[in-house]
């Protein structure tokens, strides 16, 4: 099987675009990327874009009619939160593969300011608020209390991933928000679900990235050194209460164990880690799931201040999704934008120093889980 | 000649709930016979072990443990908030996702394990006009 390298990455500033379309917002990411490569669409072999509120809308074709209509293959992915991570596994098994020698992975997405609470149920009995809450705020909520439960975690130490991701924001100029958010303001922010608070919940954001992956020997060709070590996907096996309160840490412990394995690298090995901080309740869990740090031991991980920037793990140094955003079919393709930039040593005020191996982990609830590992 | 008015009919929420006439409201579950897997609601295989079943059909017992819990105070549009929410743990070993009734909105007052017992009440009306029926749980009282 041929290696598989990162040869460039594009994004926008995640935030509101009401004057434009996720057409237009793609094509813009596509291109970024594509012009950071040192490559055109004459190039591109295979096209795959994740998006997932046009799900049945040719987005990816769409794109291409905008920067190129080379009739190429191009397949339209979704798969929740982990649509643009899953698009661009997807452009990696293909390199891999030796199918193709250049894959352009697009991620985009544009929200609006309901993101999924715009859905409308089809039965016309209401269940939502009756016989509890399938809504992701209270899903992510339980998912924290069960961690209390087992180990007292508190909610100052689930409130102190929202003060770090936040003060990581101010960091990056593609970030939604960059506000530092002391302690008390997260504990004092209207309660959405408890334990979270407005500023423990990622915020609903328009966005795209999109990153161009190639063979070794176009990587020669380019200079292009990110290599992919490992990209992952999971789905949720049987456990015992996943039906009900979806298991977030199984898929996630079996997508790390098995992208270590194919990585031949372990996580004290990592330099950076960009996970899916959903709600601030989440970050935690992951600690343990990623195998940062021991069973129970993610309230003193993040209270030691080892998973912000400058400490022994940093962790969301982008701001997170907490802060930098979390534009659906974007996420995946953003994070490993993130990782790119620490591994070029472009990242500015927020670089990780001498990054070699980054680790992305992008969760979508129903679930799938991608892992992947980018090193140089 | 006397309009006779269509019979409006009590409908549950789940297809997992049964409203007897003669009884209290309780839950059903499917049970794996090879693996002991129980599930709400109908599988065409065992999720756990592959099996095709048979699956059997049991009641499930009305009192249960709180698994966890959170307060919801944003939700769709029109839901009232603030409301309890929780997992509830059962005897036969399946575990039910659900609102938490007469109980205050308060963390002070809910505590993991907390022993609860099923309720149910007239939630809507669906499009033909029959009562949806509801379940919730509440803390044992006694």
């Amino acid at each position: 099987m041929s290696e598989a390298y990162v040869a460039g990455v594009g994004m926008l500033k995640i935030g509101r675009y009401p004057a434009r379309d996720p057409v237009d917002l793609g094509a813009e990411a596509a291109l970024q990327a594509l012009d950071d490569a040192g490559l055109g669409m004459r190039d591109v072999q295979l096209v795959v874009c994740g998006n997932l509120l046009q799900a049945m809308n040719m987005i990816g074709q769409r794109i291409l009619q905008q920067i190129g209509q080379t009739g190429i293959p191009v397949i339209n992915v979704t798969n929740a939160c982990a649509t643009g991570s899953t698009a661009f596994r997807q452009c990696v098994t293909a390199v891999r593969a030796g199918e193709v020698d250049v894959a352009l992975a697009i991620g985009v997405e544009q929200m609006g300011k309901m993101g999924l609470l715009g859905g409308g149920g089809g039965s016309g009995i209401r269940t939502e608020g009756v016989i509890g809450s399938s809504l992701m705020p209270a899903v992510f909520a339980q998912a924290g209390m069960e961690h209390m439960r087992r180990y007292g975690t508190t909610r100052e130490q689930f409130a102190r991933v929202a003060v770090k991701n936040h003060a990581h924001s101010t960091r990056n100029p593609l970030s939604q928000y960059q506000v530092e958010t002391p302690l008390e303001q997260v504990l004092a922010a209207r309660m959405v679900a408890y334990p979270n608070t407005l500023l423990m919940c990622c915020p609903t954001g328009d966005g795209a990235a999109a990153a161009v992956v190639v063979s070794a020997a176009k990587a020669r060709q380019l200079g292009a050194r990110v290599r992919v070590r490992a990209a992952v996907l999971s789905s949720d096996p049987w456990s015992e209460r996943d039906l009900v309160l979806p298991d977030v840490n199984t898929l996630t412990r079996s997508a790390a164990a098995q992208a270590y394995e194919m990585a031949g690298v372990g996580p004290e090995d990592l330099d950076l880690v960009e996970l899916h901080d959903c709600f601030a309740t989440a970050e935690l869990l992951h600690y343990e799931n990623l195998g940062l740090c021991g069973e129970g031991e993610a309230g003193r991980l993040i209270d030691a201040g080892e998973t912000a920037l400058g400490g022994r793990i940093p962790v969301n140094v982008s701001g997170g999704l907490l802060s930098k955003g979390h534009p659906l079919g974007a996420t995946g393709v953003a994070n490993v934008y993130e990782i790119v930039q620490h591994l070029r040593a472009q990242a500015g005020a927020r670089q990780v120093e001498g990054a070699r191996v980054g680790l992305a982990h992008v969760i979508g609830l129903g679930s799938a889980c991608t892992v992947t590992i980018l090193g140089v | 000649m006397a309009e006779v008015a269509p019979a409006r009919r009590r409908v549950p929420i789940v297809p997992f709930l049964r409203l007897p006439d003669d009884g209290e409201p309780y839950l059903v579950a499917q049970r794996c016979t090879a693996c002991g897997a129980t599930y709400l609601g109908r599988r065409r295989a065992c999720g756990r072990c592959l099996g095709r079943g048979p699956f059997e059909e049991i009641g499930l017992s009305r009192r249960g443990v709180l698994y966890v819990w959170s307060i919801v105070h944003q939700s769709l549009p029109g839901v009232a908030v603030p409301y309890v929410v929780g997992i509830v743990d059962l005897p036969e070993g399946v575990s039910v996702r659900c609102n938490l009734v007469d109980v205050e909105p308060d963390p002070a007052r809910l505590r993991f394990g907390m022993p609860v017992e099923l309720t149910t009440a007239i939630s809507q009306q669906d499009r033909e006009g029959n009562d949806v029926v509801a379940f919730a749980f509440r803390p044992v009282r006694d």
